[in-house]
């Protein structure tokens, strides 16, 4: 089920006025239900994996809990009689035994989503590598559907296991109130990947009905959706065309292709998490905001701290840092200390670390080489733009004009080109093809398609991009009001009438101006695929 | 602790010359110090003081001023 059919809408509606209408200490039970409902309609055989999921985390992180209860209970007992080193040790004793109950439990999801998610790529990948031995690889591919936010929903429950095994908040000890936590519908279909101790207070303390709240949160809902329906749905027949056919669509093709999926990714992905966070603010369950205004980043590393930065705060969390602090990298950093010098020993783990958690990154959005290669680009920009920082710290001194809006308005429009030019990597087929298109900007200058009519080929009519221009410039003028805030709660509270009327416009926008027509079917959002 | 605290100073100084680490006490909530300063950090601070810094301890409160790192180095010798 998409955000957009008419089914979820009619749901939410009426989801909403259940929620209020039913006493408190029941509401967090009908978020369940309704997520339960949610799921099981993309499929019943869902339901299993992501049960599944529920059930191991739940059992698992209790008995972490109690094991740690029991290691300190321990200690107090013999606190006169052990030495310190006694207490030392048998604190690391009781703190492998805890650690091997999270590895079973990291190693039985994340296993499930290798073998679902990864299965074929790895199969497809063993058989190539059988075939250059001259023997023809016949290995099985499995195939499985990939269930709904399985990427989402996994990522969120195993970062709360980690938290556990961490000690940082004691563990759910309802079932169902942690099932909830693990199958919130809004989040399901792309996320935020949001931390246990941010999102379940709102989660099962049942809020009421407060009017700003609900009038902010159905202006958010709406800005979603203007995003989605109006700008993404509608530049997507001319992000398909251009990507179908690469032998037609090459030099400044590949340009506009380029711009036009930036276009659409960026407001696919926003559009969405709007939506997602507007439902919960009507609810009263504050959710993590996933962007901060991407476009605006000066440099690929600001970028990223930007853009789905729920995905980034959980890979520097329990991938990046753990990787860092592991002893056989602080191992490897003092032999390559010794061995070659202060200088790159002291970098090597941030480098090696900054390697593995982008070549994940890649593997998450997808099981294919172009994922892979993506991921391992961005890390490769990131870590040259790293160590080129002093560079540009000198740069900025000598040169006052680098000093001013101009420039950084330069900065964030080579940062924008840079991700697009990144993103192509999503839109092609394999990696040796993304780089042909991207080469053909370069030396095939078929500049005439923007003046000869060219662009009316492509599926799309004046009126689409006069949509489309205005829907941009919309969005721009909304992320430099927004600097200072929220526009919408500015507007409220300057006039309650004002608010009222920027919610029916917004409706109006989006029933005028939505991508429907005859035989109108919404696209699926683009990270759902991921 | 003074000891350990002027030679975390000079591992900090040697990140950023420009910051004052000396009285500066929102280190990561001011976003002066990235994730790649942290390990940077850690890796540095692990070669001098002979010590393990777990994940679970790379939160802001730990590395927010020089006299919190200082803090938890000397807590993580003790242990």
């Amino acid at each position: 089920m998409l955000f957009t059919d008419s089914l979820f809408i009619f749901g939410l509606i009426l989801l909403f006025l259940l929620y209020f209408l039913i006493p408190q200490k029941y509401r967090w039970m009908l978020l369940l239900a309704a997520s339960i409902a949610f799921y099981a309609y993309s499929g019943w055989t869902n339901l299993l994996y992501i049960a599944a999921t529920a059930v191991s985390t739940f059992f698992i992180t209790r008995k972490i809990e109690k094991m740690a209860g029991a290691a300190k209970d321990e200690v107090s007992a013999h606190k006169s009689e052990w030495s310190r080193d006694e207490k030392k040790a048998f604190k690391e004793r009781a703190k492998k035994k805890r650690r091997r109950w999270l590895t079973l439990l990291l190693i039985f999801n994340f296993g499930m989503l290798a073998v679902i998610k990864y299965g074929a790529f790895t199969m497809q990948n063993v058989n190539s590598i059988i075939g250059w031995f001259g023997e023809h690889g016949t290995l099985p591919v499995p195939n499985f559907l990939l269930p709904m936010g399985i990427s989402f929903y996994l990522f969120q429950t195993m970062g709360y296991a980690i938290d556990v095994y961490r000690e940082k908040y004691p563990c759910e000890k309802n079932f169902g109130r942690l099932a909830l936590f693990v199958s919130f519908f809004p989040q399901l279909i792309q996320g935020p990947i949001s931390r246990y101790d941010d999102l379940a207070k709102g989660l099962y303390a049942g809020n009421g009905f407060d009017a700003e709240r609900v009038q902010l949160g159905v202006q958010r809902i709406l800005w979603g959706y203007f995003k989605k329906v109006a700008l993404a749905d509608r530049i997507l027949p001319a992000v398909t065309l251009l990507i179908s056919d690469p032998e037609q669509y090459q030099g400044m093709y590949a340009l506009l292709g380029m711009l036009y999926y930036t276009l659409q990714l960026y407001a696919d992905f926003t559009g969405g998490i709007d939506i997602t966070i507007g439902i919960g603010q009507v609810l009263g369950i504050p959710i993590a905001e996933n962007f901060q205004r991407p476009f605006f980043s000066k440099n690929i590393t600001e970028y990223w701290r930007r853009w789905h930065i729920t995905l980034g705060t959980w890979f520097k969390d329990y991938l990046f840092y753990p990787i860092s602090v592991a002893q056989p990298m602080l191992k490897l950093s003092k032999w390559s200390r010794e061995k070659l010098g202060k200088n790159i020993g002291k970098y090597l783990p941030v480098y090696v670390s900054t390697i593995v958690v982008w070549f994940v990154t890649g593997l998450w959005h997808g099981a294919a080489w172009n994922f892979i290669v993506w991921g391992l680009m961005n890390a490769v920009i990131i870590l040259i733009s790293e160590r080129c920082t002093p560079l540009y710290s000198r740069f900025h001194k000598k040169f006052a004009w680098s000093n001013t809006h101009a420039y950084d308005g330069f900065q964030a429009i080579r940062t924008t080109l840079m991700m697009g030019c990144l993103r192509m990597f999503d839109c092609y087929r394999d990696v040796p093809l993304t780089f042909k298109m991207f080469g053909t900007m370069f030396y095939k200058w078929n500049v005439h398609v923007f003046w000869d009519g060219s662009l009316m080929q492509l599926k799309l009519t004046a009126a689409d991009y006069g949509v489309l221009l205005a829907g941009t410039v919309i969005l721009f003028i909304a992320s430099l009001l927004g600097r200072k805030g929220s526009v919408r709660k500015r507007i409220w509270d300057r006039s309650r009438v004002l608010s009222c009327c920027m919610t029916v416009t917004l409706l109006l926008i989006v029933l005028i101006f939505g991508a429907y027509g005859i035989g109108y079917d919404s696209s699926q959002f683009i990270y759902n695929q991921f | 602790m003074n000891e350990i605290r002027e030679t975390i100073l000079e591992i900090l100084q040697d990140l950023h010359e420009d910051v004052d680490f000396e009285n500066e006490d929102k280190l990561i909530d001011k976003k002066i110090l990235d994730s790649f300063d942290i390990v940077t950090l850690i890796s540095e601070l692990s070669n001098e003081f002979d010590v393990t810094i777990p994940a679970d301890k790379i939160i802001p409160e730990n590395f927010n001023s020089a006299d919190a790192l200082a803090e938890m180095i000397a807590a993580l010798e003790d242990e």
